[in-house]
């Protein structure tokens, strides 16, 4: 009749042991939140277990040590919506196929006679030839530099769209070969900016794609979304080139193939430089901070083979000439060659403080981003209002669930007790659950929690009102308790099913804090369905089973 | 001895002023209406895109110097709101300053953010600022619509289910519930002219699975009692059934509506509008579930047939067959 088989009672109080135990560390939490940094700093290798035993020793090991995120509104921190430019990139992809076109035209000089790239919009490439008689041979020409496109997606597709307007070839990026580069941009600019943002080495960074060229950057405990957007927005593109000249104000002008640039101390300054570097920062492996030996900090960069090879080569042969090291369109500093430098690493000095030189190394570690980011929200919390956010949800969350628990044994009695344990079992699975997703809890995330508070014992009013009509037909408490639970049970399905469809539509198409409201009420809904289902139900069998009552009272 | 709302017999005549009722909705919701397109909400910077920084300082704010302060940064439409709190402590003093979206700009820039705490500084000395949010203008948009389409699918979402589960008829019932309520809310937001942001969103969807959830148990119940009393006429079944669930409605409520007060008053003001919005919601949803929903289930008419539905399952007991 009421009775609920041994191995279903096991599995009932395995999984509330199992959740509570997950909910745990989040009673104790800066403590675990110590243990965890301490063992995350030695898996990094930053700390021996000596260093940080203190902090280690704080939670045991063997226990469970997961703890729910705080989002940003709780913690403090920066949040950023980013659009990467794209189209940036087609632009330098156009820019690069120019000297292979010139140099598949210029072989078939003789039918399509000389060639000029025009003017265009920059997403596109115009060749003019000056015999347009020889047209289907300088197509057929260009069209042999397009390639298939390597996705999975666009199988058969060709990277370039060529084809002519009068005397002129037009090239641009294929759709298929858009689509791919977007993507490649794409991951290309998550990759750098976690890099960038990992180099800071802040708690759990969140840094995802959103659609098709957004990304979306939160950083708890950075001071301002500006400080974030400094680290993540700065170029660093570091190039060597070779010097031609240098001086002040209007004597410096450009050659062909050359550029000028000022220096980074001196704005009056301006070096006139070979256009096409000898290196750029993709050669580069390595770069640290560290100190010459005046003590000066200076960066230390070691470059690939190739780049070690080109580096040996042209020092080697200009010996006692200067050249130039820039960053971001200006010159850090332009020593002369003393000696060939065939190591494969140098150093660069310029007038660094400590903190300059580290951020120069990191950035230049990370690399260059491939287009330009606008962003098109930005968001700074402190982190004393997130503590006050913290400290006025837990103490509404105490006073809503002791002022429930009273008004449900007021009103039920006995089976309040129950529903109350249910009740308090119902939020640590919460918190369970919670820890053992890794989901992040926010401020309307609190929210959803109280609320699930004031819900959750709907499940349990209900079975006990029906206990409580069928009661009235003198059934016998046994039989009434049953009949409670299953006349029940299909409104209480009914019911949590369509609350819990409108916190899976508010999941998907939320972001942020309303996700992190949709997250508390999906899985309040479920632990409370269980809790009120199962454990009240195991709670009043057990009490049934050793009192035996003729009459029961809800 | 035992705690009750509502004594444990009642027998009340839900459908006696059911027609004023529903007239009464029918205007209270067309007002809402009126007052969407003739006031118009206080749209959040989520949902208009500019920045809102919030200040603090231990003296008094004087929301005149602050705005004078500010008029000399030629930034357009500002506005000043002070913030009271009881969690404040006595020297906490916070203000709510709203920027426009600045031409040309997305998320607004570090200068014009500098700028503006500079100029509040100066005003001020003690001033600090613990939030600056700005949301740019293709942002906003996009949450504008986002928004309104979560709604709408949650809504759609909740309409086949009930279809699914009982009979077209109790869908619209439903459905006409949620519409009233929503609409309802976001009419009382015009009124109070509460700002209206993003988080507002995600409480009218907690409205709608709320309301929904009680006009479910209701609508549950009268399936069952349609089974159980075929000869009855429809009204009286739906006014057995409200009154059969009827303690349970107001105990729910009851519940959850201590520990919403509870959020309002202690949880900050943060959050404030988002609890108001969720209260609110759940008086007008536990009205509309017996007033609005049964109302016009009662209007509509049902099958009573209900035989072929107990053996096909087509109008879904998949769930409720789901053993505990």
């Amino acid at each position: 009749m009421l009775n609920i088989p041994l191995w279903n009672r096991v599995l009932i109080w395995g999984l509330v042991a199992l959740g509570l135990a997950f909910a745990m560390p989040n009673l104790f939490y800066p403590r675990v939140e110590r243990h965890n940094d301490a063992a995350a700093a030695i898996e990094a290798g930053l700390a021996t277990e000596e260093e940080v035993a203190d902090d280690l020793s704080g939670w045991p090991g063997f226990l469970p040590s997961s703890l729910v995120n705080l989002g940003l509104d709780l913690r403090g921190g920066a949040h950023l919506l980013a659009e990467v430019q794209v189209e940036d990139v087609y632009a330098t992809r156009m820019d690069g196929l120019w000297p292979q076109v010139r140099d598949a035209l210029r072989e078939e000089r003789d039918t399509v006679g000389t060639i000029r790239r025009q003017d265009s919009p920059s997403d596109e490439l115009h060749v003019r030839i000056s015999q347009p008689d020889g047209m289907t041979a300088a197509l057929a020409a260009v069209r042999a530099l397009s390639q298939p496109v390597s996705s999975v997606t666009a199988v058969g597709a060709m990277t370039l769209d060529i084809r002519a307007e009068g005397d002129v070839i037009i090239v641009t990026l294929s759709e298929a070969e858009r689509a791919a580069t977007d993507d490649r941009t794409m991951r290309q600019s998550i990759e750098i900016v976690r890099r960038r943002v990992d180099e800071v080495g802040t708690r759990e960074p969140t840094i995802q794609r959103q659609g098709d060229r957004r990304i979306l950057i939160q950083v708890p405990g950075i001071g301002s979304a500006e400080e974030l957007k400094r680290l993540i927005g700065t170029t660093a593109q570091l190039t060597f080139h070779p010097v031609t000249g240098r001086g002040s104000g209007s004597d410096v002008e450009a050659g062909a193939r050359e550029i000028v640039l000022p220096d980074v101390e001196d704005e009056g300054l301006l070096y006139r430089l070979e256009q096409s570097p000898v290196l750029s920062g993709e050669d580069l492996t390595d770069a640290q901070p560290a100190f010459d030996q005046n003590g000066q900090p200076v960066v230390t960069f070691r470059l690939n083979t190739a780049g070690a090879r080109t580096f040996c080569d042209y020092s080697q042969n200009n010996v006692g000439a200067p050249f130039a090291i820039v960053l971001d369109e200006q010159v850090l500093s332009a020593p002369t060659i003393r000696e060939a430098i065939c190591g494969g690493s140098g150093q660069i000095s310029g007038n660094f403080t400590v903190e300059g030189s580290t951020e120069l190394a990191v950035l230049l570690r990370a690399g260059a981003l491939p287009a330009e980011m606008t962003f098109l929200e930005e968001r700074t919390i402190g982190p004393e209002l997130g503590a006050d956010s913290i400290a006025a949800g837990e103490v509404a969350a105490m006073v809503a669930g002791i002022a429930v628990l009273i008004f449900m044994i007021g009103s039920y009695g006995l089976f309040g007790v129950f529903a109350n344990i249910a009740l308090i079992i119902n939020v640590g699975l919460i918190f369970g659950l919670l820890s053992a997703i890794g989901a992040t809890l926010t401020l309307p995330g609190i929210a959803g929690i109280v609320l699930t508070i004031g819900m959750a014992v709907d499940a349990n009013v209900l079975i006990f009102e029906r206990i409580r009509e069928e009661l009235k037909t003198a059934k016998g408490p046994a039989r009434a308790i049953e009949l409670g639970y299953e006349k029940a049970r299909s409104a209480i399905y009914d019911a949590n099913i369509t609350t819990f469809i409108t916190a899976v539509i508010l999941y998907v198409m939320g972001s942020g804090p309303v996700r992190g409201f949709a997250i508390t009420l999906g899985l309040g809904i479920i632990t409370s369905v269980f809790t009120a289902i199962y454990i009240t139900r195991l709670l009043i069998l057990l009490w049934f089973e050793r009192r035996r009552p003729k009459k029961i009272e809800v | 001895m035992r705690l009750k709302l509502v004594p444990s017999e009642t027998n009340w005549d839900f459908f006696r002023l059911s027609s004023v009722a529903l007239v009464a909705s029918g205007v209270a919701v067309v007002a809402s209406i009126v007052l969407f397109f003739v006031i118009g909400l206080n749209f959040g910077i989520d949902f208009r895109g500019g920045t809102t920084i919030r200040t603090e300082a231990h003296s008094e704010v004087d929301v005149a110097a602050y705005r004078e302060a500010l008029q000399g940064l030629d930034l357009g439409d500002i506005s000043i709101t002070e913030v009271f709190d009881p969690t404040f402590a006595a020297d906490e003093h916070v203000t709510l300053v709203n920027v426009q979206a600045q031409d040309g700009q997305e998320s607004v820039s570090a200068e014009t953010i500098a700028a503006i705490e500079a100029v509040l500084q100066e005003v001020d000395p003690t001033i600090t600022f613990p939030s600056v949010e700005s949301v740019g203008p293709t942002v906003s948009g996009e949450l504008v619509q986002t928004a309104i389409i979560a709604v709408t699918l949650a809504i759609a979402a909740v309409l086949i289910y009930i279809w699914l589960r009982f009979e077209w008829q109790f869908s619209l019932g439903a459905v006409a519930a949620l519409i009233h309520d929503v609409t309802l809310t976001i009419g009382i937001f015009c009124l109070l002219q509460i700002r209206f942001d993003l988080a507002i969103i995600a409480a009218l969807l907690t409205i709608v699975g709320y309301s929904l959830n009680d006009t479910v148990i209701v609508f549950d119940r009268v399936r069952e009692n349609l089974r159980k009393f075929k000869k009855r006429p429809l009204k009286e079944v739906l006014n057995l059934s409200i009154n059969d669930t009827l303690s349970r409605t107001v105990m729910t409520s009851f519940t959850t509506l201590i520990a919403l007060i509870a959020l309002f008053v202690l949880g900050g003001d943060v959050i404030r509008g988002f609890v108001f919005a969720m209260i609110w919601g759940i008086v007008v949803g536990t009205y509309s579930s017996v007033f609005v929903a049964s109302a016009i289930l009662l209007r509509l008419g049902v099958k009573r047939d209900w035989s072929k539905t107990d053996g096909g399952g087509a109008s879904g007991t998949q769930f409720a067959n789901i053993d505990a």
